[in-house]
């Protein structure tokens, strides 16, 4: 099952960038106001608009900075909007998702390039990162998960390397099927299910290694 | 099947994407092994910590105000209700083309359907597979039904009003999928069976025993309702008002 996907964990944040320019919000209005636009529009905004929180709190896992969670949820709908003619399925969350994750994926691909922000969003870094802690290998057989604050659940969950995050959180946040989870990150279903079967083992060891910690 | 194909399988098993006989095998599998007994039941509570806990993140009104202020114009067709997940399946059902059947109920049906919603009750509680979504938040269990159903149902959380929102179940009446919201008064279960309906005119709730159940079934915007429960017929009732009513508060507010 190890099909070279990175093992490391690592709960540090990468350094925050905070004075790097930030593009300016788009806008422009991508039609005019023509009847059919506004039919077209307002059926866009029925079909897609009541994923606005689905949408935005994937944004927020992947990208893990609320500014640059807004921009990609803000590109992601005027791309969508814009393929809307062509759209057939699957299912409308799936798409925008599938839409978010490209959007997402360009924004690694910037921050890898300019080079200042988090490193373990890149794979070819990952091991370098010092993780806090390491995936333990023998779980006890018993142990008790004891309840967490939704703040401790988002941090452990977004300390998780990708591309397990990405699965995580569409199985277990967005509750999407394997094979709808497959559509949108491009991969076979047997992959999805080997990274959400090592996301859960991180998580649970995360999940843990917490509770040792003094509170 | 060994502890390496168990680690993956039993994950497939939690989220049940599996077929029966491979769920067997993990079933036996983990008879017979604690080391991955124990896995399943801690990544089971694991889930269920993370369910109750809400982890999800909500958009803030400005980015809403920006991703609006993009779209072409229109006025006075803003309508969000209850029903927004209702009226949003319909128009991508409509636009999608996908081969979805819209779920429709013949109304020369109605006695065969009111034992199939006994019968789905019945193995709700049976097959301990009461919920596939487990959340007492109705903006956790709402959006679960999302892209699974074409017709979302209205999930409204009657807590306070002493019916308490379990979560939301897939579940199959006169051979097509349709939803299931699940709540509960004290130890009883209510089963509400939601699926959309040809007739738009609302039709006021009654009482019916089937094999020793009530259900009490009644229409409202477009969509066919079936509470189901062992409830006595008065606590019944009670709940089918309160939720109209809270129906009918959110959906004009
Ligand atoms: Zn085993």
């Amino acid at each position: 099952m190890s099909n070279g996907e990175k093992q490391g964990i690592t709960l540090v944040p990468g350094p925050r960038h905070t004075a790097r320019a930030r593009p300016a919000a788009n806008t422009t209005m991508l039609f005019g106001s023509s009847r059919d636009d506004q039919v077209r529009a307002q059926r866009f905004r029925e079909a897609a608009l009541p994923y606005l929180d689905d949408v935005y709190t994937v944004a927020r896992y992947l990208l893990r900075d609320p500014a640059d969670a807004e921009d990609a949820v803000q590109e992601c709908y005027l791309r969508a909007l814009k393929h809307f003619d062509s759209y057939r399925g699957p299912a409308m969350k799936p798409w925008l998702l599938a839409i978010l994750r490209n959007v997402c994926h360009a924004e690694f691909a910037r921050r890898a390039k300019s080079n200042t922000t988090a490193m373990d969003d890149l794979p070819e870094s990952a091991e370098t990162t010092e993780p806090l802690w390491q995936e333990s290998q023998d779980t006890p057989e018993t142990e008790m998960l004891q309840k967490r604050d939704a703040g401790t659940i988002q941090r452990m969950i977004a300390a998780l390397a990708e591309p397990f995050r990405e699965t995580f959180v569409l199985r277990e946040i967005q509750n999407l099927s394997y094979r709808e989870i497959a559509e949108t990150v491009g991969a076979p279903v047997g992959t999805v299910m080997s990274r959400l079967a090592r996301a859960r083992a991180m998580l649970r060891s995360a999940w843990l290694a917490e509770e040792e910690q003094p509170r | 099947m060994t502890c390496d194909e168990a680690d993956i399988l039993l994950h497939a098993l939690i989220d049940g994407e599996l077929d029966a006989g491979h769920a067997r095998e993990v079933e036996t599998h983990i008879a017979t092994c604690p080391r991955c007994a124990a896995a399943l039941k801690a990544y089971r509570e694991m889930n269920a910590a993370i369910a109750a806990a809400d982890v999800r993140f909500t958009a803030p009104a400005h980015l809403r105000q920006r991703i609006e202020a993009a779209l072409p114009q229109s006025r006075g067709t803003s309508r969000r209700s209850i029903l927004a997940g209702f009226a949003m399946g319909s128009a991508v059902s409509a636009i999608a083309a996908t081969g979805i059947v819209a779920i429709v109920l013949r109304s020369d049906d109605e006695q065969r359907i009111a034992s199939e919603v006994v019968s789905a009750h019945l193995r709700s509680l049976q097959a301990g597979h009461l919920t596939d979504v487990l959340s007492t938040d109705q903006h956790t269990v709402k959006p679960w039904f999302n892209g699974r159903l074409d017709v979302s149902p209205p999930v409204i959380d009657l807590t306070a009003l002493g019916f308490t929102l379990i979560g939301g179940r897939l579940d199959y009446i006169d051979g097509r999928a349709i939803g299931a919201v699940v709540y509960k008064r004290r130890a009883h279960v209510i089963n509400l069976f939601v699926a959309q309906t040809p007739n738009a005119t609302h039709s006021a709730a009654r009482t019916e025993d089937v094999q020793g159940f009530n259900i009490r079934r009644w229409r409202d915007h477009g969509l066919s309702f079936w509470a189901v429960s062992d409830l006595s017929a008065d606590e019944l009732a009670e709940f089918s008002d309160k939720f109209e009513s809270a129906m009918r508060t959110n959906g004009t507010g």
